[in-house]
């Protein structure tokens, strides 16, 4: 636990003492922001449209600006974490292989779990605290509505987001530990990550493979999630994705050893 | 207190280490001397735990480095051939990292930060960045690394390599100083360090190890294949021929330098003669102009060469 804990604040440490984590957070907040704002206008002035023509023609036909509006902020939001992620993860493993102190890290006292959980929970750490000022956002939102987004769909939307989130992060952290390159790790996790996103796309043939095709796909599960459903089956298909990474990291790690370097 | 045997390393078809064997008591400063690709780094890294041996045993302050690795790592300090850094962290951050995951207890932690940076003369720069560091600070940094959980058993992996000469000496004193309560190990390609700071010298070459002595009996194994070079003006054939007779002379190599008349001749002595003086009064007594006359150290090359003549692989070159 001591080296678990030594790793992860060693990690933090990293993030916050260079202005990675400031830049990150920071532009990654002014494009959710931005499109918050805009999603919110669109809605409100679809409403008023939508409100006028009841006028006209009776009957006002029911819109639930609210839902619609988390419903699109959430849709933004694991696209942003579509682009972000990879630079995120992409330094984790390639640069402390590139500086030697990987060594450091398999000649001490800590077991490769250790060193995989430690870097793992603090790159989930610094994606949350990228997502909790979004929440401010829905804080304002919910002042000034009427009806308030329901409250369940807020929490559905976020528990989404950070299970897609933690995927993610244990699918680039595991790319970033196959190669001493940055960049290389960045691209390919960037690519895998669109193969995992757009696996359903594919998916129209009938039959057993197209299901299974279907559930394949990260963001298919994360859609209930921004509807309000948590689903039992997203909810093992997110920690399953996750363990499998974090176990297939570590066995990476543990290759190191056994390659000539 | 570290005792190896018969270890064996292989990379597919090539032999990093093969069949090596030998033993550092407690206290000592063992230097690893080898050309690049001898085999040294590898040797270190199986006893520090970082990579598996092919076969073979080896046994660090009385744990088996393959089936204890733990225990070994928690006994052990380590500076790779690349200072192993954070450049984004000040030293005393670093150190405090290190030593947490070496298991330090927190209640000693702040004291052995402070004893590792005081043993390496970083107390004053303790809250500088890394990146900002000289060469020479940052391998002390790396060698504070190495000793900040007080570890019984100190691998060092050219400590000095890349230093100035001022800072090779720091070194060198720094490590002599950690002997007696610290058992060590280090490597080096450089020959006068290995008599300057270490007890014992293991050569290691292609693999295998072509020697376990003292300094002292190194460099006296040195002077006497001890080698004389001459510049003088006399024709060549004469100069062969008289200087063959001086006793205790072996061997004799005359070269023409070029655009004049005078010649470059190296003259190899038999053991344990030191002939010069004799020389010099042949070249006088035979009217000839001398202009220059000094020993030459055998190599470290030469050495090899020595070492393993009965070793049929010796005309391959090192791998590099």
């Amino acid at each position: 636990m001591q080296s678990f804990y030594a790793v992860y604040r060693k990690e933090m440490g990293h993030y916050f003492v260079s202005p990675i984590a400031y830049i990150f957070i920071g532009v990654f907040l002014f494009l959710a922001a931005y499109f918050f704002n805009y999603f919110l206008t669109v809605m409100i002035q679809q409403s008023f449209s939508m409100e006028m023509q009841g006028m006209r023609f009776g009957m006002p036909p029911e819109i639930d600006v609210p839902g619609q509006v988390m419903r699109g902020f959430f849709g933004l939001l694991s696209t942003l974490v579509l682009f972000f992620t990879p630079i995120l993860t992409m330094g984790v493993y390639a640069e402390e292989r590139k500086r030697g102190t990987m060594e450091l890290l398999m000649t001490s006292p800590v077991t490769e779990t250790q060193i995989v959980l430690g870097k793992f929970f603090a790159s989930l750490t610094l994606f949350m605290l990228m997502m909790l000022p979004t929440a401010g956002y829905v804080i304002f939102m919910c002042l000034h509505s009427d009806p308030m987004p329901p409250w369940r769909m807020v929490a559905a939307g976020y528990a989404g987001v950070l299970l897609l989130g933690g995927s993610l992060i244990a699918l680039g952290t595991f790319i970033s530990s196959l190669t001493e390159n940055q960049l290389i790790a960045a691209v390919l996790t960037f690519a895998a990550f669109l193969f995992v996103w757009v696996l359903d796309l594919g998916s129209n043939a009938d039959g057993g493979i197209g299901a299974v095709v279907q559930y394949l796909s990260v963001i298919r599960h994360y859609d209930d999630f921004t509807r309000g459903v948590i689903d039992t089956s997203a909810l093992i298909y997110y920690f399953s994705f996750i363990a499998l990474f974090i176990f297939l990291t570590v066995r990476s790690i543990d290759s190191m050893r056994w390659r000539r370097a | 207190m570290i005792e190896v045997e018969n270890l064996t390393k292989t990379y597919g078809e090539r032999t990093a280490v093969d069949h090596v064997s030998f033993a550092v008591n407690k206290g000592e400063i063992l230097g690893f001397l080898g050309p690049n690709g001898a085999g040294k780094t590898t040797t270190m890294r199986i006893l520090t735990g970082f990579m598996p041996a092919t076969s073979g045993t080896a046994r660090v302050a009385g744990f088996d480095v393959a089936k204890e690795s733990m225990d070994v790592r928690r006994h052990i300090g380590y500076l790779p051939e690349t200072p192993p850094l954070y450049p984004d962290m000040t030293i005393e951050s670093y150190l405090d990292f290190v030593a947490r995951i070496k298991n330090v207890p927190a209640a000693d932690r702040a004291r052995s930060v402070t004893d590792a940076m005081r043993k390496t003369n970083l107390e004053d720069r303790r809250s500088e960045l890394i990146k900002r560091l000289s060469r020479g600070y940052k391998q002390r940094v790396g060698i504070a690394q190495a000793l900040v959980h007080d570890p019984d058993v100190i691998i060092l992996d050219e400590p000095t390599v890349g230093l100035d000469p001022k800072q090779i000496i720091e070194v060198r004193n720094l490590i002599k100083g950690l002997a007696g309560s610290h058992t060590i190990i280090l490597s080096t390609h450089i020959l006068p360090e290995v008599s300057m700071t270490c007890d014992r010298v293991v050569i290691i070459n292609k693999g295998k190890i072509a020697a376990v002595d003292t300094p002292q009996n190194l460099t006296s194994q040195l002077k006497s294949g001890q080698k004389i070079r001459l510049e003088v003006q006399a024709p060549e054939a004469a100069i062969r021929g008289t200087l063959t007779q001086v006793p205790g002379v072996s061997q004799v190599h005359v070269e023409a330098l070029p655009s004049s008349d005078r010649s470059i001749v190296t003259i190899e002595t038999a053991q344990g003669a030191d002939i010069r003086s004799e020389i010099a009064a042949k070249i006088i007594a035979s009217g000839w102009r001398l202009f220059e006359l000094r020993g030459v150290s055998l190599s470290l090359e030469d050495i090899f060469l020595e070492l393993t003549t009965d070793d049929a692989s010796h005309a391959q070159q090192p791998v590099n």
